[in-house]
């Protein structure tokens, strides 16, 4: 062995060796107090994370509510469907995010590769439609409607489709009845957005990520009682999510059934009359514009007086609501939103917007009395009239005399309203006006409810315009600046318009308060506006919020909500006035401009009273809006079509129609009370049964006259959700719903955006009647 | 006083038997460094729970039998004692003169890694199959032998009185002999065993007594060569998503950060005392991946919480603070480098393991010394205690 010193060592090794023994226990003591600051520290911080990363929620989401007619026929249910899901969190985890296996998947779907793949991609600013809206943590549902097959090979070869699911789920379907589709009443579902989860996060409605939620129509507004409550069963899970035990759990509370106060087949007769009517317009030849009636767009109401019920509501052009079910394609989605279907998203009874012409004039009518003037007294009516050098005439240039205010309303006589409106502008200061002016038409308008919204139970219902001084201006202030520059190149007409606006534009001018007094110019009203006023005129005064939902029943049957019709004013009019206004608007339906229609054509005025007021209003650079406001002891009916023709010729035959329908009037004008859809409003509810389901009324005799034959539609069948238990046997597409109301035209779909501009320029909308 | 050295042979009464020579107040076994040993054997015991904790409810690991593991670990536990007896009775000294057939034989294995006996975990070919479900992890064993090899090497002049401290050229020999075994775990890749080989190679040469300029010019180089790894891309992707996920653990909970985030949400929902034994919500669930060998610290943290991770901290401590002294006392140039390098590679692959799991490390898939599972790991640590033992009793009786 060597032979080596004592030490074997020298200072220089002792000191690193002291160092290196100072560096590793300092290394632990580091250590340690990192674990203190970990554990005693923030201790409580990081119980809370592992207590939430063992507890794994799952989600079973509620079965929605169904939507039902009066009767008791479900307008909007749920349907048992194979539904083809993708997990894009799965997807993106593959070296090709997915192509691949999405591929493979198109091929056994029989889709193209590029379909299904723009249905799994996140809809963004640059991504149009079709794309997916809802959590990227969701699976997306690529298709709801494959074969049992094809859900079993995706099932069996599932190492060949990861993330891909075939599972039956619930999914909501429109059966349209009668094949009335009601589109816009309804309205529709899309799934919900991160965003919107976390809006709602702390509400007494939150969102689970798999929530689809109501868009629109009445799957909007009552889509918090509709919805219900997914149930939330918590597991203690490991990390790959198998089950350790189970924490607090809540079921899930199906969403409660709304019944309407729509008859699905007095919908189907409107429908299809208010198509039928467009479609006529179109043969008819316009003498102003030298071409057919467009009728490029349309809609009719039916209500109930004596409550604000809405029997009907439909609009035109429609859509198949079952186009929005499992996601829209990127076609259908075109037409929906497109310019070229005129927006059939649209529901023009609430949306629409336009002058109301001749049926404005109920309210000057009453405006008139409230500022003095006597209704039996005379008022000539003359040809023309008029103001400022500028000549206003009478339908057709007529003249009828010496007449009274009831008789002005039953021939429709412009001058003598001309004559009151121009008296109180001058009275009230003219192109100066005083202060505390009167303004007894603007502020009868208003009184009268237009202006501003029913109060339907639907969403984005639009206020419409009353075209008073206060607008006036307003606008002027909104415009002046582009009206002033167009008008300094005064040689073309327009420029001419544009300084005159400039330089007056903020002033009510004599010629604007006389084009105001019979609904034209820039007044502008929807159609539920004049229904819940001409429903007024029938029910003695009151103006009711319109509604469509009139019961919410829950689930089980046991909690039964009524909605109460609801009142919101009074029409400014003594009883007396009321009732010789009535007699004028019998009047228009028995020898005046509507009773070629009613009284003439056989309509049995003296077993069912009928009072109509016809309106044709003018556009500028359009055709004419045809008006057509009626109303029965218990119901009212008002039907509009935009470019369409006047009021009588283009929506007369379709009211008639209507109301042919509603009591079973037979062309001999007997009323046969069986053959009647609804001589009574529903005021029952349709029968509930102890467990929950809603029986539908069944009808024993086809449907009435003027309605679409029916088809082999489960309209009979309890309100019954499917998809309840969740275990039923997968069920094939069994196709649904009537591919007959046109499969989309559209707008966009309706968040917000008011879509007056599609229907209706704004301003110099009417100049003087032709 | 003149002291020969204790060779093994020739001294002593010549007739003792087994028994009185085993006992004797100056025989081995008195000798032995007890506190290091019951210290080991501590965080062996420790390490035994936790691994059964970590295991038993791994299914699809355990083939079906919740012992599996425990029973292999301590088969591989009751191995490693008996191979550090046999490095105490065979000796360090005499060990030192098959230093360069151990050394071979373990750098042959490693290149054997490379070739298709190898196997890959996590993204490593760091397995040796031995056939028969048995793998052994070479770099273990290069981790001694690099401890060994270099000693051997820069101690051999000084050792022999020719020198005071190693001239550069033992070095260089040195260095090179470390590079080579180095460079081919750099290719499994296994970037721990990399770093904890370099950390024993800069301890090594501060214990020859290498110049400092050779100490401050490695430190350089290695920063240099980091940083190169860094920006020539040298690193596999898993790797740097490792690096990433350290400096950010919030980057990609549900990716790549999720083994920090899950290790420090298990260690920190302990609290003081812990959740007890087998009953911490994060280890049944198997939210951390690995736990019985790279996170096994993440058991002990959850279930026994700020008391039983301190605990493996004290005894880690225990276990290096009397290699200080074993290395201090020794008084041979070879056996305190060998002491050096076993002080640090046991210290800074337990900083490492424990650091990553407190998410102040960047995660390195290294063992925990004494404590995780697996059988290579467990045989070179005691082995190593062996090595330091072994120092200990054959050094001369000073007073």
């Amino acid at each position: 062995m060597t032979n080596i010193p004592e030490t074997g060592r020298t200072p220089r090794v002792t000191i690193r060796l002291i160092a290196i023994q100072i560096l590793v226990l300092s290394l632990l003591l580091t250590l340690g107090g990192r674990l203190w600051y970990l554990q005693i520290r923030n201790g409580d911080e990081y119980e809370k994370e592992a207590a939430g990363n063992h507890v794994q929620q799952v989600v079973e989401p509620a079965v929605r509510g169904s939507i039902l007619d009066a009767r008791g026929v479900p307008i909007a249910d749920n349907e048992t469907r194979l539904v083809v899901s993708a997990s894009r969190t799965e997807l993106m985890k593959m070296d090709d995010e997915g192509k691949a296996v999405l591929e493979r998947l198109a091929k056994v779907l029989g889709m193209a590769p590029k379909t299904v793949k723009e249905k799994v991609r996140l809809c963004d600013a640059k991504t149009p439609q079709p794309c997916w809206n809802g959590s990227p943590y969701q699976p997306i549902p690529v298709t709801d409607d494959v074969k049992p097959e094809q859900a079993l090979q995706i099932r069996e070869r599932s190492e060949d489709f990861p993330g891909i699911t075939a599972e039956p789920a619930a999914v909501r379907r429109y059966p349209a009845p009668n094949k009335a589709n009601t589109s816009q009443a309804l309205g529709y579902l899309s799934p919900v957005s991160d965003e919107e989860i976390e809006k709602a996060k702390d509400t007494d409605s939150p969102f689970l990520p798999a929530d689809e939620i109501g868009r629109s129509g009445l799957e909007r507004s009552y889509d918090a009682k509709l919805r219900g409550s997914s149930g939330v069963t918590r597991y203690e899970v490991d990390n790959l999510g198998r089950v350790m035990g189970r924490a607090k759990s809540d079921k899930a509370k199906p969403g409660a059934n709304l019944v309407t106060s729509l008859d699905s087949r007095v919908q189907a007769v409107s429908e299809k009359q208010l198509d039928q009517a467009m479609k006529a317009a179109r043969t008819e030849f316009d003498k102003n514009t030298g071409r057919n009636y467009k009728a490029d767009a349309g809609a009719v109401v039916v209500m109930e007086n004596k409550t604000g019920r809405v029997v009907s509501m439909a609009s035109n052009p429609e859509y198949d609501p079952n186009a929005w079910v499992g996601g829209i394609s990127g076609k259908e989605y075109a037409k929906l939103t497109g310019k070229k279907s005129n927006y059939p998203l649209l529901n023009r009874s609430i949306q629409g917007l336009a002058a109301p012409g001749s049926i404005f004039k109920v309210i000057p009518t009453a405006a008139a009395v409230k500022a003095g003037y006597d209704f039996n007294g005379g008022y000539d009516c003359a040809s023309s009239y008029e103001v400022g050098g500028q000549v206003f005439k009478n339908f057709e240039s007529k003249g009828y005399g010496t007449i009274d205010l009831g008789r002005a309303l039953e021939v429709s006589c412009d001058t003598v309203f001309y004559d009151l409106a121009y008296k109180q502008w001058k009275k009230d200061g003219g192109n100066t006006p005083k202060k505390g002016a009167k303004d007894w038409f603007y502020k009868t308008a208003h009184q009268f409810g237009l202006g501003k919204k029913t109060g339907i139970d639907l969403p984005n219902e639009v206020e419409g315009r009353v075209p008073d001084r206060k607008w006036k201006k307003e606008y002027w202030e909104a415009n002046k600046d582009a009206w002033c520059k167009q008008a300094k190149d005064p040689s073309d007409y327009a420029g001419k318009i544009a300084r005159e606006n400039c330089v007056s534009g903020m002033k009510m001018r004599a010629g604007d308060s006389v084009n105001y007094s019979i609904g034209q110019g820039d007044t502008l009203v929807t159609p539920i506006q004049m229904a819940t006023i001409y429903g007024a005129l029938g029910n003695g005064g009151t103006m009711y919020d319109p509604t469509l939902g009139k019961a919410i029943v829950s689930a089980d049957g046991k909690s039964v909500n009524e909605i109460k019709p609801s009142p919101h004013g009074k029409l400014p009019m003594s009883g007396k006035t009321l009732k010789q206004m009535d007699q004028a608007l019998q009047g228009v339906a028995t020898r005046g401009s509507a009773a070629w229609r009613f009284g003439q054509a056989g309509w049995p005025q003296d077993k069912i009273k009928m009072r109509a007021k016809t309106g044709t209003a003018e556009v500028a650079g359009k055709q004419t809006t045809s008006w057509l406001a009626t109303y029965t002891d218990d119901f009212t009916v008002v039907m509009t079509i935009s470019q369409g023709g006047t009021g009588s010729g283009a929506s007369g035959p379709a009211v008639r129609k209507i109301y042919d329908a509603l009591y079973g009037v037979g062309s001999d004008g007997s009323v046969d009370k069986k053959k009647a859809l609804l001589s009574k409003p529903q005021t029952k509810l349709p029968k509930i049964d102890k467990d929950g389901a809603i029986e539908a009324q069944r009808d024993k005799k086809p449907v009435a006259e003027g309605a679409r034959p029916e088809a082999g539609e489960a309209s009979g069948q309890p309100a019954r959700r499917e998809g309840e238990g969740g275990d039923q046997p997968p069920v094939p597409d069994t196709g649904g719903p009537p591919g007959n109301g046109q499969p989309g035209n559209g707008a966009a779909p309706g968040d917000g955006a008011t879509p007056a501009q599609h229907v209706r320029g704004t301003r110099d909308e009417a100049g003087e009647r032709p | 006083m003149s002291t020969r050295s204790f060779s093994l042979a020739g001294y002593g009464p010549r007739r003792r038997s087994a028994w009185s020579r085993l006992t004797a107040r100056d025989s081995v076994v008195w000798r032995l460094d007890w506190i290091m040993l019951l210290a080991g054997t501590a965080l062996a015991v420790i390490g035994s729970l936790l691994v059964y904790s970590a295991t038993r409810n791994r299914t699809e690991l355990n083939q079906g039998d919740p012992h599996y593991f425990l029973f292999r670990h301590v088969v591989s536990l009751v191995i490693g004692i008996a191979l550090m007896g046999g490095v105490v009775w065979l000796g360090h000294r005499r060990l030192r003169s098959v230093v360069p057939v151990l050394y071979s034989v373990a750098v042959l294995l490693a290149i054997c890694v490379l070739t298709p006996l190898g196997a890959t975990i996590n993204g490593s070919r760091a397995w040796l199959n031995l056939g028969g479900g048995f793998t052994i992890q070479p770099a273990e064993f290069i981790k001694i032998t690099v401890i060994l090899g270099m000693a051997m090497l820069l101690a051999a002049k000084v050792d022999a009185g020719d020198r005071t401290y190693p001239d550069h050229r033992t070095v260089v020999h040195a260095l090179g002999m470390a590079l080579l075994p180095i460079a081919v775990i750099m290719l499994m890749p296994d970037l721990g065993s990399v770093m904890v080989l370099v950390v024993i190679v800069l301890a090594v040469l501060l214990a020859s007594g290498a110049s400092n300029r050779w100490i401050l010019g490695l430190g350089l180089a290695g920063t240099l060569g980091a940083v190169l790894i860094w920006a020539l891309g040298l690193l596999d992707e898993y790797q740097i998503n490792r690096f990433a996920a350290f400096a950010n653990p919030a980057l990609d909970p549900a990716g790549v950060g999720y083994n920090t985030n899950q290790a420090r949400i298990a260690i920190g929902s302990g609290g003081l005392t812990g959740k007890g034994l087998f009953e911490g919500t994060q280890t049944t669930g198997q939210f951390v991946p690995e736990q019985q060998t790279d996170f096994v610290f993440t058991v002990a943290g959850e279930e026994l919480g700020f008391v039983g991770g301190g605990l493996i901290l004290v005894l880690l401590g225990i276990v290096i603070w009397r290699a200080c002294r074993i290395a201090r006392e020794s008084t041979e140039l070879y056996s305190t480098i060998v002491a050096a390098g076993i002080i640090a590679w046991f210290a800074f692959q337990a900083f490492e393991n424990i650091g990553m799991t407190l998410g102040i490390m960047p995660v390195a898939g290294l063992p925990l010394p004494f404590v995780s599972y697996g059988g290579t790991s467990m045989f070179a640590v005691w082995i190593a205690v062996g090595l330091l033992q072994s120092i200990r009793t054959q050094k001369p009786i000073a007073a």
